[in-house]
């Protein structure tokens, strides 16, 4: 799993047309790997609202669960044969150049 | 013939020291399980100790260790219920292939196992301080006891760490394998900065007891060994060996009685062991060979020129500034210029060495550094400007925590101060 996330402010004022390329680019290299099980970008965290249950109560809070100036702004599902071909993927990624990708492996079941 | 029970644990002892990372890597070469490689690599020594006082040692001690932990991992696979899988991967692999041939694979070709598992240890995913514990445990084999000893942690704490690292290593996929080329140079540059940042751990260690300390620079040296063997082709990595020979050949006398910093004119020049010299010597010259020099080339070349002299007055200090000139072309750190200034002053003065040194003041790059404060200090010291050398000590002396430097730094503030007094 590839969680990527950056300073959505930065994204917002960097988004030029060559990060878009770069992303096209990025898709374009995943499928060709044949490794893409899921891919989904998200809206910015403004939108998020975070759930906890405490002393059988739901709470709800405006925005992401943790206040950080980064915040996850999608997340893939590659199915790859090490952690070398992940970060090779994730390195492709255009939010490296701003923020980050932060490789996890998913649980077997 | 039976050999008598001290010879057998002395073999054992050797083959030991010869052969635990071979025997591991194999094991985790054939099953993937590091825990397991390293429990059945036990497992083979504890079996030598038992059999080899009757049945004597075998001529290649190496093979029939590997080939003994390979069996035990193939036996524990085929009891547990988890093993069934496993094992078919390994009898679709290489599990009915004849036992691992005790070749010395250096020179014959054939990658050695060793090397799998320093890039896999040395890998940039792990931490630094994982990367160290996983090649003193798996290729040298210390146990988790001793690495704590010597790095002065819990050994709670260093277990944890191994244990995460492995763990890690087995969810997250990091490949056992040696890198591709085109990654190869860079991460071979990680498994020399391993051993050299060992090596510096003990040598320049800011704490801890000095027989710990010593053992650090001990087992880097075997580790720079084995790394140079792996890697034949390598300049660098012969040329960290060649440092790393020479600087611990000077380890003894570099402190004194009480743990004091001694500086390199100072220290008793019969004490240095000659055979490492002499080794590392050689191992400088291997790597020249090549006529690729690289950073670790020149520092051992510079390291050469001081062991080679008889006396500090003999010192080819011209060649180490020439050398320093180099090496800041190629790493242009602000430790590196500092180290060359103190050697432009050697060759050419305290003020030639002191005009660089304000430079590199000037550049903020080692603004509170202990090392630019403790060099002035030396430096304004040569030129018999003690009062303003005092300021300078003092200001080093608040700056480190290394015991044996804060008794020269303190020893040396002594004499500028009986100095103004006079």
């Amino acid at each position: 799993m590839l969680l990527i996330s950056a300073d959505e402010d930065e994204v917002e004022r960097t988004h030029l047309l060559d990060d878009m390329d770069r992303f096209d680019a990025w898709m374009a290299d995943l499928r060709a790997r044949g490794v893409l099980r899921a891919h989904e970008g998200l809206h910015p965290s403004t939108t998020a609202t975070t759930v906890r249950v405490r002393n059988d109560e739901v709470l709800l809070t405006d925005g992401p669960f943790i206040e950080a100036k980064d915040q996850v702004g999608g997340f893939a599902i590659v199915d790859v044969a090490d952690l070398d071909e992940a970060i090779a993927i994730a390195a492709g990624h255009p939010a490296t150049r701003i923020g980050q990708v932060e490789i996890r492996p998913v649980r077997e079941a | 013939v039976i050999a008598p029970p001290h010879d057998v644990a002395a073999a054992v002892d050797e083959a030991f020291r010869r052969e635990w990372g071979r025997v591991v890597a194999a094991v985790i070469g054939l099953t993937g399980d590091w825990d397991l490689a390293e429990e059945c690599t036990q497992d083979a020594f504890a079996r030598a100790l038992a059999t080899w006082p009757h049945d004597g040692v075998p001529d290649r001690p190496g093979a029939w260790l590997t080939t003994t932990a390979r069996r035990r991992a193939i036996d524990r696979l085929r009891r547990t219920a988890v093993g069934e899988r496993k094992e078919r991967a390994v009898a679709a692999g290489d599990g009915t292939a004849p036992p691992l041939v005790d070749d010395d694979t250096s020179t014959s070709g054939v990658t050695d196992d060793r090397l799998r598992l320093i890039y896999t240890c040395c890998h940039p995913a792990l931490g630094v301080e994982a990367q160290v514990a996983l090649a003193l445990r798996t290729l040298v084999g210390l146990t988790t006891a001793e690495i704590a000893r010597a790095f002065v942690v819990p050994e709670a704490t260093m277990a944890k760490r191994l244990v995460r690292a492995k763990q890690k290593i087995r969810l997250a996929g990091i490949p056992y394998r040696v890198p591709a080329a085109d990654a190869l140079p860079e991460r071979t540059a990680a498994v020399l900065a391993v051993v050299y940042l060992l090596f510096n751990e003990g040598y320049v260690a800011t704490a801890g007891p000095a027989l710990a300390r010593r053992r650090l620079c001990d087992e880097a040296v075997r580790l720079a060994r084995m790394v140079a063997d792996l890697m034949p082709d390598d300049p660098e990595a012969h040329g960290l060996l060649a440092l790393l020979l020479i600087q611990h050949a000077r380890l003894a006398s570099r402190s004194g009685p009480d743990g004091t910093l001694v500086p390199i004119e100072e220290q008793d020049r019969s004490a240095w062991d000659r055979a490492g010299i002499a080794a590392g010597l050689a191992a400088l010259d291997r790597a020249l060979r090549h006529e690729r020099v690289g950073p670790y080339q020149l520092q051992a070349a510079i390291a050469a020129c001081h062991a080679v002299a008889p006396t500090t007055a003999e010192t080819d200090r011209v060649e180490i500034v020439r050398l320093y000139d180099d090496l800041v072309a190629l790493v242009p750190s602000p430790t590196i210029r500092l180290n060359r200034a103190v050697a432009v002053a050697m060759a050419d003065g305290p003020e030639a060495g002191l005009a660089l040194l304000d430079e590199l003041a000037a550049s903020g790059d080692l603004a509170g550094h202990h090392l630019l404060a403790a060099a002035r200090a030396d430096l304004l010291r040569r030129a018999r400007r003690p009062a303003e050398a005092a300021p300078h000590y003092r200001a080093a002396l608040a700056a480190t925590d290394n015991e044996g430097e804060v008794r020269y730094l303190a020893r040396r503030l002594a004499e500028c101060e009986a100095a103004i007094a006079e």
